[in-house]
Order: structure tokens, then C-alpha cells, then sequence
């Protein structure tokens, strides 16, 4: 370093290091003449629509989300393979979010700003969906949302195709107070979902008349439950109800069965448990315990069977269909039928046009509700059996409207302000 | 009562399992020195190899399906050995006299480990089946269990723990390893192929975080971020103890592993979690070369 | 400044220096004419980013002290940023995320939040003082090398677990995110954004000619010897503890103004900003750029979240590895990062110039 250089010798130092220097600042321009040269060709001849797909491909999220994205590439190769909509093939733009929530709200401003999709399908967490609403309402965007959520939100700018809270927690209280018992015992990973989850179970558990004997939350990625199941075991509930996200399920499932305690020892009901984590979880870890949920891969429609089928055609045969999974697929159709009937990709148009939009899903026929942009949806308890599929145990006969502030619940008065 | 004796023994079991996933990093990090950032990804590694082994055994023959988890457990120390071994030959190697660099280099090391166990096993969890034998747990009286699980990892803490000592001090091959990572030059001197050392103590550490994987396979999900939630943890443990000692590790494992399950069950998980770190940060502002450390006259150590 | 005269050498290696900052700064001013608002969008992120990286490189490259915990400063910043454009969107009434989390009024330390300057103070104060009680700490006990890096690292988890956990007073993992205005004038807007954007690159050249003037005195050498051997200095009657806690708070704040330009661009602000990964980024585009040298962390700041960008956008489903590759790469031979590279390469060229003029 303390070389003594001549004024010549520095005067090239000066030239290499200022080269490279603008090469990097023409390379942030350069990912975007990447992706878009062939998509903007193919947009102006006017034969393709441009979509994002904005998951988490990398990070620790990457074990949900993968799948997602695979099932709506399902979708979009369906359409087009059907001719597509308004004569038109769906171009997919793919990024990856990465599992970091800025970088979510910068993926998804390059999608709008530019490679100007026409709609965007992405999300799993909360907190990635929060990230980018902003994003969406200022550049009048489109997100479809594929995953059960907390409520408590109706952007105009997301249609949100999982379930509201009216849609899998609150007829999951009902059904476990009518057939299990009094005493819950909540646990949670610490993060927002859980957290209002929560809130609402208490409300809705103290209306009832029944008792929350503790509230536990873990942070992501926790990896020992021996305390916890401890502290279950000498607070003696009725019910687990468990939000736990992702990871954390498997530690915990794999070792309440270590402790000796089974589904009929304890009930534990899941609503972040769907076929794909069972199959990390083991399905022998878990045989037994209760989930709720909208679809499982057994629900019994004539869609259901074709879905599946070729789900695992295309992806391999030991992939599994779930909830979210279904969710993320029917999003591409309501979007393309709300296409289809607008005549346009224009956001404004095809919002109006997409509300009472009806599809034969593979859950059953589903409706887009055109006040808060939330799906009806038909709710389903089941019961994880010893193949690691969901058997479904009770069901609502129709799809329930979905109500994402709980408005028509007395005992939810004083959640949503 | 049952409740404390079983919060007893989950410290225990926690600090065990703290113990057998810093074991190799005390090695890697605690004698050469290098830090080590995809020590996480060698747990990893080990645990996809007990997802292999186990589905070769599915194929094989339904009798002996139990018997895979006794292959995995060398299966999974060899193959993160020698994936250990050639990291040492083409990236750390050239570290050793740039600790701080290491954690750079690996930390890439990590990344590219991590894509290459999606890219291979998918990004979904993979689930392994536990043996029959390891189901289930000593019964001590009506509600308090101590699985096998854990009794079994805490069995093979200390088995690992002994193989360790016996090999570093009373093995002709533990002498070379000690006398390169405590004076190279003068290791060299007499004769000993310190490149050689470097490769196999390497090798070495990143086999005991192998083991490390499998045995989580019991406790906990497989996948590609496996690594990442234990990262930390290790090298705490590392630090704490003090570098350069076996039985710092134990210590540094017993602490943290009892703290966090103490201070859960009478506070909350996230709560333990922020208490226990800064009482590491106070202890070490007290000894800030660990529990137990290589007492050394020299001034920039 | 008669040091530097008298130092020929020294003078004209900050002469090049600063050279290729003004080159880097009108590339930076001239580049909306040039490119899309998304991508001068992003490059404000990557001007905060840069900053952040000049205070990292004093106290990483110059002092020889490894933080891997700068997030958390970086995200003190951010926060208190945040807060204040979190009570602008609110206009008057209780943060969205507040109410969800069941709290009834706005809690007292948020309050003096709704004033720009007294959040932007804080966005410097907030972590200088932390990084004041870290090091008087772990200074002055002689914590040092890898055993500080590590004891950063437990300050990164115990940021992050203390923030997820605080939801109602930090908006959880979601963090603080849709912002609506900054000092009245919409965020949404474009010239919004293009003033923002020209804000970041004066604080960029403000802490660049600040922290070069800095280095360039007595307090600049101090700090390379206590790199080289910190026992010596100690010996020759300096007392590196202060300096080091000086430059420690100094890389803190700086962090911390880095984060409160961050904010408004990017949106949103959240715990895991404040985690080892991000913290452990940070090191690399410094390592990237060529350590001890300024111009190499801002260099390697732009340049490696730019090259992360235009990956991950081409390759969305395999980009880690190239960055994965990337690191080991120029860890292993480009220990001097980019700057230390250029500077070799034109040392080989003139060398070989000198010979076919003789």
C-alpha cells in the first residue's frame, strides 16, 4: 500500500477504477434490459400478458413458497396451453423475494414500474404482503395473495384468495368448544399472524365461556420445544391451538410425541400446518392431530381429482397439493376470468369486472366478494392421517362469506377499530 | 415436582445438543482458528445424509429399516469429512493467517451449500423417520417421560466428547494437531507436515458437525436453512467456554443450554433468548477469553 | 494540511482518490437522465448503503475492528426514520399497527417523533450512544478480535428478538412500513423522489469528504496503528481505547444516518434489517470494494448490491450462487478488493511501460 506511484500510474489507477465504477452503475440498468428486451418485443407484436410471480425462491421462506410458485406456473401454462386470455398467451416474470421484506417491496416495484405486468401473484408471509401494499396502492398495481391471513385489511389494490379469519380460526373455536373442550393453550411463532390470531381467539374463547390458560410465542426458526411442551403438559388444556409457522412445526410435533403425548392424549388444532409441512413434519409425528383449512388434497370434487393429478404430473409424484397451494393456482383463474369479462388487463376494469366472479375450484365453487375483495370460500376441519394427507372431518356445507374485520361478530367489537 | 425434574433434564438435553453441534466448530474455530460461517451447512450436510441413508434403507429391506440410523451417524461424519476436506484445500487454506477473512469466504461457502441442497433435495422440508428403537422414553412415573431421543444424543455427546479428548491428548495424531495449531513454525521444524494436520483437523471438525446434523434429524426439521438456526448458538458456546478447550465447550454448552431453558420456563422463549445473550455479553466483559482459555504470555493474541 | 504536503505521495494518492469520487458523484447526479425512476430508486437504496459503508470501513478497514452486528445501528437509524413518517401517515390518529396490537394511546417515547429534526437527531443519536456504552465496555475490558465480532453478533439477536417481541411499539417482524408523506410533499411523487435521491448523494459527499478529512489527520494514523499492533500504540502513550470508542461511535452514527435516508426510499424498515445476515452483507461490499480505502467501501457498495439486483433478476431461482462465488472469489484473490486490484494491475502496466521506453 505506501508503493510511491508516479503521477502516470495513477492517473490509469484513476481511469480502471472509474470504468469500473460505471460499469457497475450501467449494470443497475443492465437486469432490467435483460429480463424486458425479449418481453418487450413480444408485448408490442401483442400476442403475450405480462404477469409477475413475486415468491420467496431463496431464504428461509423458500420451503413454502417454492411450491406456490409452482402451482401458479401450473396455472398459467393451463390457460395458455387452453389459448390463453383475450387471444393472448400469459407471460410469467418470475423474482425472487428472497425472504427479506424489503426486498420484496423492491421486487415488486420492478414488476410494476418496469417490466409494468399486468397483475402480480405473490406473497406468503404478512409481513411481505404489508411490505409491498404500499408498493401496489401507489403505482394502482394488482396483487392476488394466495395464503390464509390474519384480516384486518382490504386493500383495493389485493384481491386476497386464502381465508379470512371468519373462514378458518373463528369456525375452528366453534367446532373445538362444541367437540373438545373449554381450556386453550396458544402457541405461536412471534410475528403478526399469530399475535392477531390470537387476539381474536381470546375475544372469541372469553364469549364462549372458555378459558385461556396460557399464551406462548417462539421466534422463527426455534428449534427446542422441551420447555414448551412442559409448560403444556403442567397447564393441563383441553386444546393446542397452534399458529406456529413453518420450521417450527416440525421441532414441535416431533418432540410432543417424544414427551409420550399423542392426539389422544391432547388435541392440538393447526392452521399453518397443510400437506406439504406434514411431509417434513412426518406424517407419524402428527397422525391425529386437527388442522383447518379450506381445501385438503382429499377434498372430494371432480376438479379436485383432475388438479391433482396434474399437480403431480407435472411436478412429480411425491408432491402433495395444499391449501395455499390450491389457493395460488385458483388466483390465476379468477384473474383470467375477471380478464376475460372486463375485455381488458386495465387494473380498474378488471377489479369491477372481477367482482361475483364464480369458479369451479377444486375446494368447490368459490366467489369473489366484491366489497372487500376476499373470496367466499367452504371451511374444513380435518384430521391428519397415517399417508400424511388431511382427511376432512366436518365442513360447512356452503362457502362462507368472508368477512376480514369480523364485523358480524358481537364479540369482535372491539378488535378491528 | 415432575414438572422441575423434567425442566432438569431439558436443560440438560438442550445443552447436549448445544454441545454436539459446537463440537466440531470448537476444533475448526477453537484450534485453527478459522471462522467458520458454513459450520451450519456441515450440520445440514449431515442431517441430508441421514435422509439418504434412510430412503436407501426404504428400498433395501423393511426388517432392517431400523438399523439405517446407525449407519447414518458415521455415514453422515464421513461425507461431511471429506466435503470438509476439500473445502480446506481449495478455500480455507489460504485463510489461515486472515481469521477475519474466513468468515467472508465461508460465509459464501454457506450461501452456495444452501442453493446446492435446494437445487438437489428441493425447497421443502424432507421429512426422516426416527428408528423404532429411539420412539418412546423411559417412563419415570404417570406423565413424566424422558424420550430416548434425547437420552440417546446425550449418550452420543459424551461419546463424541471422549473420542475427542482420546484423540487430542493421549493420540500420537491429537499431539501433531496440538503442536501445529499452538506453533506452527516450530511444529514444522520438527518435521511435521502441517498441511497435512490442517486438511485432517478440518476434516475432523466438520465430520463432528455431520454427526451434529443427524442427530438433530430426531428433534428437528430437515432442510436447506437447518444450519442457519444453530449458527450462532455454536459459536456462543465456543466463546463462552473459551477458545482452544474441550472443556470449555462442555461449559459453554452446559451455561447456555440451562440459562435458556430456565429463564423459558419462567419467562417466554423471546425473552430467555434476549437474557441469555446479554448475560454472555456481561460475562464476557468480566473474562474476555472465555470460561476456560490456553494461558499464553503473548500480547497480540 | 502541511502533513499532507509533506507526505508527496500520500497527497497524491488522495489527489486520485478523490478523483474517482468526483467521478463517482456526477455519474450518481447525471444518472436519472439516463435511467428509469425504479433504478435511480434503486440506487438511492444503494447511496445509503454506501454511506453506511464509509463508517463501517473506519472502523473495519482503518481500526481493524470487525462489527458484525452494524445492522443494528443501521436499523436504530432506519427506525427512527420510520417512526416519524409512520405519525406523518397517521396523521394525528394511532399508527395502524398499534391498534391491531390493542394499544389504547401513542406511547410516550414515540411522541417527540412527529418532529423531522428531532427524529433525524435521533437517527445519528440513538445509535452512537449505544455503540458508546458497547465499547466503553467492551473497549476498555480489551475485548478484542474475533471475540468482538462475535459479541456483535449476540447485539444483532438480542435487536432483533427485542423488536419481533415489542410488536405494539415496533410493528413486530412486519415492521414500519406505508408511509404516505415526508415534510408534507407525497412520497408517491416523483420529484419527491428525485429530491430524496439528490439529498442522499449530498449526505453521500458531506460524510465521504467528512470521515477522508478524518483519516487524512493525526487521528487517521492513530487508527492504522492500532490495526497493525494496538499494544505499540498503547506503549507509545496513546491510549486506543478512546480512539477506538470514538471511531466506534462515529461508524454508529454514521450507520444510523444511512438508515434514515434508506427509509423513505425503500419503504419500509423491519427487524430482520437488523440481523446478522444483512450485518455480515455490509462486511462484504467493504471487503469487495478494498477495505481502507473510502472510495473502495462506497465502490464496493454500489457495485455489489448492484450486481446482487441485476442477478437475482436474470437468475431468480439460482442467483446465490454466483454470489456465493463471487464472495469466495475475491476473498481469496483479491484480498484488497477492487481498489487494491486496479491499483496492481496499473503498477504492472506502467512497470512494463518503464521498460519498453529504456
Amino acid at each position: 500500500m505506501k508503493k510511491y506511484f508516479s503521477l502516470k500510474m495513477r492517473k490509469r489507477a484513476t481511469g480502471m477504477i472509474s470504468a469500473t465504477l460505471m460499469a457497475g452503475l450501467l449494470l443497475t440498468g443492465c437486469g432490467a434490459t435483460q429480463t424486458t428486451k425479449p418481453a418487450e418485443t413480444a408485448s408490442s407484436s401483442g400476442d403475450t400478458i405480462k404477469v409477475g410471480i413475486l415468491h420467496s425462491l431463496s431464504g428461509t421462506m423458500a420451503i413454502s413458497e417454492v411450491s406456490v410458485k409452482d402451482s401458479e406456473m401450473m396455472a398459467i401454462d393451463e390457460i395458455n396451453a387452453a389459448g390463453g386470455v383475450l387471444g393472448k398467451k400469459i407471460q410469467p416474470v418470475i423474482e425472487d423475494g428472497a425472504s427479506s421484506w424489503p426486498n420484496f417491496a423492491e421486487k415488486a416495484k420492478k414488476l410494476l414500474q418496469q417490466d409494468k405486468v399486468a397483475t402480480v401473484f405473490g406473497c406468503w408471509t404478512s409481513a411481505s404482503r404489508k411490505a409491498v401494499l404500499p408498493v401496489f396502492e401507489e403505482n394502482n398495481g394488482l396483487l392476488w395473495y394466495p395464503v390464509q391471513y390474519e384480516g384486518m385489511e382490504a386493500s383495493p389494490n389485493i384481491f386476497y384468495t386464502g381465508a379470512a379469519p371468519n373462514q378458518q380460526i373463528v369456525p375452528a373455536i366453534d367446532w373445538l368448544f362444541k367437540n373438545k373442550g373449554k381450556k386453550f393453550f396458544l402457541l405461536g411463532s412471534d410475528y403478526v399472524f399469530p399475535r392477531t390470531a390470537n387476539k381474536i381467539i381470546k375475544a372469541q374463547v372469553a364469549a364462549l365461556g372458555g378459558e385461556v390458560m396460557a399464551e406462548e410465542y417462539t421466534p422463527l426458526g426455534h428449534t427446542d420445544y422441551s420447555t414448551i411442551v412442559n409448560k403444556i403438559i403442567a397447564s393441563k388444556p383441553d386444546v393446542v391451538f397452534n399458529t406456529l409457522n413453518g420450521d417450527s412445526n416440525v421441532a414441535f410435533f416431533k418432540q410432543l410425541k417424544d414427551a409420550g403425548i399423542t392426539s389422544e392424549d391432547l388435541t392440538t388444532l393447526s392452521v399453518s400446518v397443510a400437506e406439504e409441512e406434514v411431509r417434513g413434519i412426518g406424517a407419524a409425528n402428527m397422525k391425529g392431530q386437527l388442522v383447518s383449512w379450506n381445501y385438503y388434497q382429499t377434498t372430494d370434487t371432480p376438479e379436485n381429482k383432475e388438479f391433482v393429478k396434474n399437480y403431480k404430473a407435472k411436478y412429480g409424484a411425491d408432491r402433495v397439493t395444499d391449501d395455499p397451494i390450491e389457493a395460488a393456482y385458483d388466483a390465476v383463474y379468477l384473474w383470467a376470468a375477471a380478464v376475460k369479462k372486463a375485455g381488458s388487463t386495465d387494473v380498474a376494469k378488471v377489479k369491477e369486472a372481477a367482482k361475483g366472479i364464480e369458479f369451479k375450484a377444486p375446494e368447490g365453487l368459490i366467489k369473489i366478494e366484491g366489497e372487500n375483495q376476499h373470496i367466499w370460500k367452504p371451511v374444513r376441519i380435518g384430521e391428519v392421517t397415517e399417508d400424511g394427507l388431511i382427511k376432512e372431518i366436518w365442513s360447512t356445507d356452503k362457502p362462507v362469506k368472508p368477512d376480514p374485520f369480523l364485523k358480524s361478530y358481537d364479540w369482535a367489537k372491539g378488535l378491528s377499530n | 415436582m415432575g414438572t422441575y425434574i423434567l425442566q432438569i433434564f431439558n436443560g440438560i438435553s438442550v445443552s447436549s445438543i448445544l454441545m454436539l453441534a459446537a463440537l466440531g466448530l470448537a476444533i475448526t474455530f477453537g484450534l485453527m482458528k478459522v471462522i467458520n460461517m458454513a459450520h451450519g451447512e456441515f450440520i445440514m450436510i449431515g442431517a441430508y445424509v441421514t435422509y439418504l441413508v434412510q430412503n436407501l434403507f426404504i428400498h433395501l429391506d423393511k426388517s432392517l429399516f431400523g438399523l439405517y440410523f446407525v449407519l447414518a451417524i458415521p455415514a453422515s461424519f464421513v461425507v461431511a469429512a471429506f466435503i470438509g476436506f476439500v473445502l480446506e484445500g481449495t478455500v480455507i487454506r489460504h485463510l489461515y493467517n486472515r481469521p477475519l477473512d474466513s468468515i467472508l469466504a465461508t460465509w459464501g461457502v454457506s450461501l452456495v451449500l444452501q442453493q446446492l441442497a435446494r437445487s438437489i433435495f428441493g425447497a421443502p422440508n424432507v421429512d426422516v423417520k426416527s428408528p423404532g428403537w429411539l420412539e418412546g422414553g423411559l417412563v419415570l412415573h404417570q406423565g413424566l417421560q424422558l424420550p430416548y431421543k434425547r437420552l440417546f444424543i446425550i449418550a452420543l455427546v459424551i461419546t463424541c466428547i471422549l473420542g475427542m479428548f482420546v484423540l487430542l491428548y493421549k493420540s500420537k495424531t491429537g499431539r501433531r494437531i496440538r503442536a501445529v495449531m499452538q506453533n506452527r513454525e516450530m511444529a514444522e521444524s520438527m518435521g511435521i507436515n502441517t498441511r497435512r494436520v490442517d486438511a485432517y483437523t478440518f476434516a475432523i471438525g466438520s465430520g463432528l458437525a455431520g454427526i451434529a446434523g443427524c442427530a438433530l434429524t430426531l428433534l428437528g426439521s430437515i432442510g436447506s436453512t437447518l444450519g442457519t438456526n444453530y449458527i450462532v448458538d455454536t459459536f456462543m458456546v465456543v466463546v463462552l467456554g473459551g477458545v482452544g478447550k474441550l472443556i470449555g465447550t462442555v461449559a459453554g454448552g452446559l451455561f447456555i443450554g440451562t440459562a435458556n431453558t430456565t429463564l423459558e420456563f419462567y419467562t417466554n422463549t423471546s425473552l430467555a433468548k434476549v437474557l441469555v445473550f446479554l448475560l454472555i455479553i456481561t460475562f464476557l466483559q468480566w473474562r474476555p477469553k472465555g470460561l476456560f482459555n490456553i494461558s499464553s504470555r503473548s500480547l497480540d493474541e | 494540511m502541511i502533513l499532507c504536503s509533506m507526505f508527496d505521495a500520500r497527497s497524491l494518492e488522495n489527489s486520485k482518490e478523490k478523483l474517482v469520487f468526483s467521478v463517482i458523484i456526477l455519474g450518481l447526479v447525471l444518472a436519472p437522465l439516463f435511467l428509469s425512476d425504479f433504478r435511480i430508486n434503486l440506487l438511492g437504496k444503494f447511496i445509503a448503503y454506501a454511506i453506511l459503508a464509509i463508517g463501517l470501513d473506519l472502523i473495519w478497514g482503518f481500526t481493524g475492528i470487525l462489527s458484525l452486528g452494524h445492522g443494528v445501528f443501521f436499523g436504530l437509524g432506519a427506525y427512527c426514520m420510520a417512526m416519524y413518517l409512520k405519525l406523518e401517515a397517521a396523521n394525528g390518529k394511532l399508527p395502524d399497527f398499534m391498534s391491531w396490537s390493542g394499544l389504547e394511546g401513542l406511547p410516550w417515547f414515540w411522541k417527540p417523533f412527529s418532529n423531522s429534526i428531532f427524529a433525524l437527531v435521533m437517527a445519528i443519536l440513538v445509535p452512537s450512544i449505544l455503540a458508546f456504552f458497547i465499547g466503553f465496555l467492551t473497549f476498555k475490558n480489551r475485548i478484542r478480535g474475533v471475540y468482538f465480532s462475535i459479541l456483535s453478533q449476540a447485539l444483532a439477536i438480542i435487536f432483533v428478538t427485542l423488536f419481533i417481541g415489542q410488536q405494539a411499539y415496533t410493528g413486530g417482524t412486519n415492521g414500519l412500513t406505508n408511509y404516505k408523506s415526508i415534510l408534507g410533499s407525497a412520497l408517491s411523487n416523483g420529484s419527491t423522489k428525485l429530491v430524496l435521491y439528490y439529498i442522499s448523494i449530498g449526505i453521500l459527499v458531506l460524510v465521504y469528504v467528512f470521515c477522508s478529512v478524518l483519516v487524512k489527520r493525526r487521528l487517521g494514523r492513530i487508527l492504522v496503528a492500532i490495526r497493525d499492533g494496538e499494544n505499540r500504540v498503547r506503549f507509545s502513550g496513546y491510549n486506543p481505547t478512546t480512539y477506538k470508542i470514538f471511531v466506534y461511535c462515529l461508524s454508529a452514527g454514521i450507520a444510523g444516518l444511512a438508515g434514515a435516508i434508506f427509509v423513505p426510499q425503500v419503504g419500509i424498515i423491519s427487524p430482520a434489517e437488523m440481523g446478522i445476515v444483512p450485518s455480515i452483507e455490509m462486511i462484504i461490499w467493504v471487503a469487495i470494494g478494498g477495505r481502507g480505502t473510502l472510495i473502495g467501501a462506497v465502490i464496493g457498495a454500489i457495485l455489489v448490491n448492484a450486481l446482487k439486483s441485476g442477478i437475482s433478476e436474470s437468475f431468480p431461482d439460482v442467483w446465490s450462487y454466483f454470489i456465493g462465488l463471487a464472495f469466495i472469489f475475491i476473498v481469496l484473490f483479491m484480498p484488497n478488493g477492487i481498489v487494491g486490484l486496479a491499483k496492481k494491475i496499473t503498477r504492472k502496466v506502467s512497470k512494463q511501460a518503464l521498460h519498453t521506453n529504456h
